[in-house]
């Protein structure tokens, strides 16, 4: 176990390794200096000069990507081109919005399609069974922006139950009017997710239910709800597992999107506004952040389905 | 006990339906995408009728906030929709089909290589890619959505072709056609492409539905095509303004996209029934 935790773990540094590498290259053979971005149009040569000092961008390439590097290892952003705070105090504000959405909603999702998905599967041949699975089919292509829309015609332009959008100024400091806010975007990135979850649960449910493990425990006498409690959940759980870790990074980057229906503050509207004003540093920032985060997910997936499943750890890859 | 058997078969029997149901929202679209090339109801930025028509016989879809209609706007984006789809995936099929051989092909050393490769792109979703390509550009285009969308479906192609060629690869007709003297080249173009196809084009199918949704993303955050082409995901964006007072201008770029991508997966299941059945693995 621990030598497949090491084995992952330079998986993960590998990743991580290309990731800044083919960032630093798109930002890098950008056509023009980001020297240009920083000082503005009709800058005076010495200008340019003292910017381009500033941001090391005088310095030859490989030099330029190892002070990179090291600054990534040290969390070290750089500064935004536009306020000139540090990136990373930004994106530290920015996730305490986008971090609760993400895992409410998936929270929200879990709940949701874990007893519906194992409903389908074992209710299977009842109309309510096959009702189901059509609406995960359907809930699937729903664009999740659309729905967003949608429910902010319904619930907060018609109803006017909920804020149509926005989060309060100060933040959580105003918890009653924060957590307002964030029902709706929850509830639409939840819809989604529950759908394409709700999938994976049936039919991982379906293939424990022609197992033959499954088969043995009925005829020794167990009832089949008691033998899909017993033996069931946890082989299931286990092909559910390896498909969460692809499904949070999504429900992550539907957040980026839901935050756009909604107004909210996070992680998708710093990147829209730094590509907006050119602000690489918090682009830049904003994306190393999302991929350590969605790298981060798949490797605490795999690991958590090894702990779930002694078969695998035996097995080499 | 005999849940599995009896739950196949009933599946079996609905596949038909799955496969027409699917080849009409697809088809729809298509023809829309289609005869948009040759004429729509009005030129495309023409600001026609007053704003924020309510549907009617002179706009059967109403108009937007500009006094544009709507359906010449819904005509135009499903051909966006579609070139976007087409292009993200013949340029993913492209590199991810070549690199998919190639590593079957490899030694044990660079075939592991590359799958461990393809394992970490994987990890990076689509639209992730795609921003960060779109992000690096000046002007967000629409060459630079299909490029950036492509580049984002390659390795997932890239995967699923090494598989599959390595199955064909370890049938006995591959060295049957060795020992008749057939070239690896030859053995490639007439014996695994063939074999291959398909399974993958089952699966370049849900890649489309895949990038279609990811561009309708793209252009609702802004970063999709500038706005003479009208996008879907621009339309919604615009829209979203005025959904209170005019809700159709929301609701039908969203439906039309939602029905192209159920259409989609719905022919891509009906498809590989299809397939599996003929090849006997039903």
């Amino acid at each position: 176990m621990l030598g497949y935790i090491l084995r992952r773990l330079v998986i993960l540094l590998l990743s991580l390794f290309i990731a800044a590498v083919v960032l630093f290259a798109l930002l890098r053979l950008l056509p023009g200096d980001p020297a240009n971005a920083l000082v503005g149009v009709g800058a005076t040569p010495a200008q340019i000069a003292a910017a381009q000092a500033q941001l090391g961008s005088d310095q030859p390439l490989g030099a330029q990507f190892l002070g990179y590097l090291g600054d990534l290892a040290r969390f070290d952003l750089g500064q935004s081109f536009v306020s000139r705070a540090p990136v990373i105090d930004e994106i530290t504000t920015r996730l305490s919005v986008t971090l609760p959405l993400t895992f409410a909603a998936f929270g929200l999702a879990l709940v949701i399609a874990v007893p519906l998905g194992i409903l389908a599967a074992v209710k299977a041949r009842r109309w309510y069974g096959l009702a189901l699975s059509v609406v995960s089919q359907i809930g699937i292509a729903i664009p999740v922006f659309w729905l967003g829309i949608l429910l902010v015609y319904e619930f907060s332009l018609h109803l006017r139950w909920l804020p149509s959008g926005g989060f309060p100024l100060r933040g959580y400091a105003d918890p009653a009017r924060a957590v307002q806010s964030m029902i709706l975007p929850v509830i639409t990135i939840a819809i989604v997710m529950s759908a394409s979850l709700m999938r994976y649960v049936r039919a991982a449910t379906l293939e424990v239910l022609g197992s033959d493990f499954l088969r043995t425990a009925r005829a020794l006498g167990e009832s089949r709800t008691h033998a899909l409690i017993r033996h069931g959940l946890r082989n299931g759980a286990v092909t559910v597992v390896s498909v969460l870790g692809i499904e949070i990074s999504t429900t992550f980057l539907g957040a980026v999107v839901v935050e756009q229906v909604f107004s909210l503050p996070g992680m998708g509207s710093m990147l829209l506004l730094g590509i907006q004003q050119r602000d690489y540093p918090n682009v830049q920032g904003v994306l190393i952040i999302s991929t350590l985060l969605v790298l981060l997910t798949g490797f605490l997936a795999d690991i958590a389905q090894r702990l779930l499943d002694p078969r695998l750890r035996q097995e080499r890859r | 006990m005999d849940d599995g058997v009896n739950i196949a078969a009933r599946v079996g029997s609905r596949k038909n339906i799955t496969l027409w149901l699917g080849a009409v929202l697809v088809g729809v679209p298509l023809l829309a995408g289609l005869v948009s090339f040759v004429w729509t109801p009005y030129a495309l930025s023409d600001m026609v009728g007053g704003r924020l028509e309510t549907p009617g016989w002179a706009h059967w879809a109403g108009t937007d906030r500009l006094g544009r209609d709507i359906l010449t706007q819904l005509m135009v984006g499903a051909r966006v929709a579609l070139v976007v789809g087409c292009g993200a995936v013949a340029i993913g099929a492209a590199i991810g089909v070549m690199c998919g051989i190639l590593a079957a092909f490899a030694t044990r050393f660079a075939d592991d290589a590359l799958a461990a490769f393809f394992d970490i792109l994987i990890a990076f979703p689509t639209l992730l890619i795609a921003m960060l390509v779109v992000a690096t550009r000046q002007e967000a285009s629409l060459g630079t959505a299909i490029l950036a969308l492509g580049i984002g479906l390659a390795p997932i192609v890239g995967r699923i072709t090494r598989i599959l060629t390595k199955q064909v690869l370890g049938q006995d007709y591959i060295v049957a056609a060795r020992v008749c003297g057939t070239s690896w080249p030859a053995i490639v173009l007439w014996h695994i492409v063939p074999n291959i196809l398909p399974f993958l084009g089952v699966n370049l199918a849900l890649q489309f539905g895949l990038a279609v949704m990811a561009e309708a993303s793209l252009s609702y955050l802004g970063l999709g095509a500038p706005p003479p082409n009208a996008s879907w995901g621009q339309m919604l964006q615009e829209a979203q303004g005025t959904v209170y007072s005019a809700p159709w201008g929301a609701v039908l770029p969203g439906l039309a996209l939602f029905a192209l991508v159920i259409g989609v997966n719905l022919l891509a299941d009906g498809l590989r029934d299809r397939v599996s059945s003929q090849r006997g693995e039903a």
